[in-house]
């Protein structure tokens, strides 16, 4: 009984935030209404046992993902009233292939219902009594998986560089400090011996 | 009884709403960015969904990978934005027309 109840409400808000998401004026409060989204996903993928992509979520898309997104909103000094004209006119479009992408995923899986389609052998059912969700997981992506695992960590090197490569910019008119200069330089040419004549100044 | 058809419904109602939303504000990158992160959302959830209903743990970790590229494209395109931001002062994606040749 309670857990349909918490399926329904994490679906029910799943749903509404989601729809606020993309209705929100304010893009401030699209990305808050976005982490609400992300936050009862996990609960619905906490309420079916998968605690690993849930908590995954959590760190990953609230923690890092839409914290970005918040810098970046934050950052950017856009006039978001501006870059709402049109949402009237594209509605009626928009709302048109919204529904019959609705009706055809509703139409599979009512289909599916009917009886679903034999695929074939579960090559990998692991069936594992008594290991946890995190336990099976790693057990996966660190042996069938771990060149995936390795290359979505590349993938990972692959979009921070290209970030850090994409926003880092030379500013002309600053003078850093320049630590290959300072580590080069010899006493020799640093200082100098000078004899001035009594009464008269060094030149430096 | 809660089964693999709710979980499904759910997950196709968010990706619908992720469309809806790169139609309805087709000027604002950065809204365009969350409806597709509600979209690869979606994604997550149907194969989380059928991967605990087939008993197959494969659906969890290829759910891990999508969060992945998520992730990644997130940053790359941010990153885009600001530069773009930068050159241009405005981020309507009706005026890149750059490279049209």
């Amino acid at each position: 009984m309670i857990q349909i109840f918490a399926f329904y409400l994490f679906a029910s808000v799943v749903i509404a935030s989601g729809a606020f998401t993309i209705l929100a004026r304010n893009p401030v409060h699209s990305v808050l209404w976005l982490i609400l989204a992300f936050f009862n996903a996990a609960g619905l993928m906490v309420l079916i046992g998968a605690e690993f992509i849930a908590m995954l979520l959590v760190i990953v898309y609230v923690g890092a993902v839409a914290v970005l997104f918040l810098f970046v909103v934050m950052m950017l000094d856009i006039d978001f009233a501006e870059l709402r004209g049109g949402f009237m006119k594209n509605l009626p479009l928009g709302l048109a292939l919204a529904a019959v992408f609705l009706a055809e995923l509703i139409f599979g899986i009512g289909a599916y219902q009917a009886g679903n389609i034999a695929l074939g052998e579960n090559a990998l059912n692991p069936a594992r009594m008594g290991a946890s969700n995190i336990q099976a997981v790693g057990e996966l992506l660190y042996t069938r998986y771990i060149f995936l695992f390795e290359s979505a960590g590349v993938v990972l090197l692959v979009a921070m560089v290209g970030a850090i490569v994409l926003t880092h910019r030379k500013r002309a008119g600053v003078r850093p400090q320049n630590i290959g200069s300072q580590v080069r330089r010899r006493p020799e040419e640093a200082t100098r011996n000078t004899q001035p004549a009594v009464g008269q100044g060094v030149q430096l | 009884m809660i089964g693999i058809e709710h979980y499904l419904v759910v997950s196709s109602i968010l990706f619908v709403m992720g469309v809806l939303g790169i139609f309805l504000n087709r000027k604002n990158v950065i809204i365009i960015l969350m409806a597709i992160e509600l979209i690869l959302l979606a994604v997550n959830i149907n194969l989380v969904a059928f991967s605990v209903f087939l008993g197959d743990m494969v659906g969890q970790v290829f759910a891990m990978f999508v969060l992945t590229v998520a992730a990644g494209e997130a940053a790359v395109g941010l990153a885009i934005l600001v530069i773009y931001f930068r050159g241009r002062g405005t981020i309507a994606v009706d005026d890149i027309n750059q490279m049209k040749g």
